[in-house]
């Protein structure tokens, strides 16, 4: 895989974008980001985002905090709009769907939140078979049969009783998961998937994603910041700051990256290109100076 | 004095930006009735939540409202050797004024605060989201349902409180202070009037069950979604509610009883 680095400039629709990387096979990508742009109030969150995401592939979007990972979910999922650019997601402009057609698409992906928003007045059964009681008619015993298979494939077929509130953290993630493949979707998207877990909890949904990648044939994208277990599952990533895609390329290729600003990321150096202090007078100003 | 005017033009700038996205949700929900039809399981179990859970404060409530109005009544009435007439004014009491304003002002503040923070924390734990990341509209499958519900309840629940504050006045009333019975029931029924007293009621009910529930539904929907954020939605729904019900009464009777 190659690495693209530098990305600042804004692409046009369908030109080869700055932030595209060759694909395999010369197949479209099942999601194209282009020129977007999204902000926050007076703050932008995305100036110009030129992104590919290759099918059957694990890609990772990472960055620092507050850089815009989750809004980029949410706009790929259609839950926001861009102020510019377009996002088609298998060669449908996600933005210009109405609601039935967007609805439409969604069935065909999977999220799994950071927090794994279960529904709370469910158990670990029927929040896995919500899905399914909305969009299909399959009888109860083959709903069973389906919602434990699902939780089979997480490991948590015996926690089909349990409400929400008695799972542990990594527990819910792993609900949530077999919840966002109940309809076998094209892709899923996961949002910091191994924020606040411990190791074994991190070891397991680790594995998990790159097994489900592989058996079903889904495509992923992972939104982290955790460089080591990111770049452990991850066939491509994309890093990104201010907006903007910095380098994309194989995970070992941006580990070993000569950008200052890569390099203090992926290897989480205190002070670098992202200073160390936030933007302040000089201390001896400050301690000095007669406050008024 | 420029900051004031500022502050001045903010204020109803947002008032009125509130007002058009709750007419937008209001519409949504009225448009997704049919799955509530379609679905009538999910109503039910809102029907327990929002009105069965309600009942007994409810109940309690017009107990005691129907007995201390008998008690004041008969100090007041027996100075004009008017007891008698302590039906007719206890229960006109009830059914066109205290029934419907008592009991949504107790709805807000149980049934409508529990709307407001659990549609708030759904929001704040990402559940609306998921929703809508499974392809399922939040509108339909959880707010409609909630509605619909509370509209239903309203209108029972301040028949109930009437019901109950009646037999609470009777108690005191006949009970306790010696009114005759023949008389209490009496001239309740000689003076009591299908339309004028007993529909007018059930109007004024239907209408505040309807914005009681559409405050505490749009404050849960667009609370911000952190813990001070669903508070602050909570206190607002009983505070809008409460002031709702208030002046929607004075309109409506001024309307009815004209």
């Amino acid at each position: 895989m190659s690495l693209t680095v530098g990305t600042q400039g804004g692409g046009a629709p369908d030109a080869a974008a700055p932030g595209s990387v060759p694909l395999p096979g010369g197949q479209p990508p099942l999601v194209r980001i282009r020129n977007l742009h999204f902000s926050r109030g007076d703050r932008k969150i995305f100036s110009g985002l030129d992104i590919d995401i290759p099918r059957g592939k694990i890609t990772a979007i990472m960055g620092p905090s507050g850089t815009g990972k989750t809004t980029l979910l949410k706009l790929i999922g259609g839950q926001l709009r861009p102020d510019r650019g377009s996002v088609e997601v298998d060669g449908q402009n996600v933005h210009r769907l109405n609601t039935v057609e967007l609805y439409r698409l969604r069935m065909r992906m999977g999220m799994l939140f950071q927090s794994g928003a279960l529904l709370t007045d469910l158990n670990v059964f029927e929040n896995v078979a919500f899905p399914l009681r909305e969009h299909t008619r399959l009888n109860e015993s083959m709903l069973r049969k389906l919602v434990l298979l699902k939780l089979e494939a997480v490991g948590l077929r015996g926690a089909r009783d349990l409400m929400p509130s008695e799972l542990s953290g990594g527990m819910a993630r792993r609900v949530a998961l077999a919840r966002a493949i109940a309809l076998d979707p094209m892709m899923i998207m996961y949002d910091e998937p191994f924020t606040g877990q411990d190791p074994i909890s991190m070891g397991v949904l680790v594995k998990l994603i790159r097994q489900l990648n592989d058996a079903a044939g889904l495509t992923s994208i992972v939104v982290s910041h955790d460089v080591e277990e990111t770049c452990a599952i991850a066939d491509l990533l994309y890093v990104i700051s201010d907006g903007r895609v910095v380098e994309s390329g194989d995970p070992k290729a941006l580990q070993e990256s000569g950008s200052e600003w890569t390099r203090q990321f992926m290897h989480g150096l205190p002070d670098g290109p992202v200073p160390f202090h936030y933007p302040a007078p000089p201390l001896q100003a400050d301690l000095f100076e007669e406050t008024p | 004095m420029t900051g004031a005017f500022a502050k001045l033009g903010r204020f109803g700038i947002d008032s009125v930006r509130h007002l058009g996205r709750a007419s937008i949700l209001l519409l949504r929900i009225l448009g997704s009735l049919g799955e509530v039809v379609r679905r009538p399981r999910l109503l039910v179990e809102q029907l327990f939540s929002v009105g069965v859970l309600t009942v007994l404060i409810i109940a309690v409530s017009g107990l005691f409202v129907g007995m201390v109005l008998s008690l004041q009544g008969y100090y007041i009435l027996s100075q004009f050797a008017a007891e008698a007439t302590l039906g007719v004014m206890v229960a006109a009491s009830l059914v066109r004024e205290l029934g419907p304003v008592v009991t949504a002002l107790l709805f807000a503040g149980r049934a409508g605060s529990a709307l407001t923070a659990e549609i708030g924390l759904m929001k704040a734990t990402e559940q609306l989201s998921g929703l809508e990341m499974m392809a399922v509209d939040p509108v339909r499958r959880v707010l409609t349902p909630r509605f619909l519900a509370g509209f239903i309840s309203m209108p029972l629940l301040a028949a109930l409180f009437s019901a109950l504050g009646i037999l609470g006045g009777w108690f005191v009333g006949v009970g306790l202070l010696g009114v005759d019975d023949g008389a209490w029931w009496g001239q309740m029924q000689a003076r009591i009037d299908w339309n004028e007293d007993l529909v007018n009621g059930v109007i004024k009910s239907l209408v505040f069950g309807f914005a009681c529930v559409w405050i505490a539904i749009f404050q849960g929907y667009n609370s911000v979604p952190t813990s001070a954020g669903v508070s602050g939605a909570t206190t607002r729904t009983v505070v809008h509610s409460s002031l709702a019900v208030l002046a929607l009464d004075f309109a409506l009777t001024a309307l009815m009883f004209d």
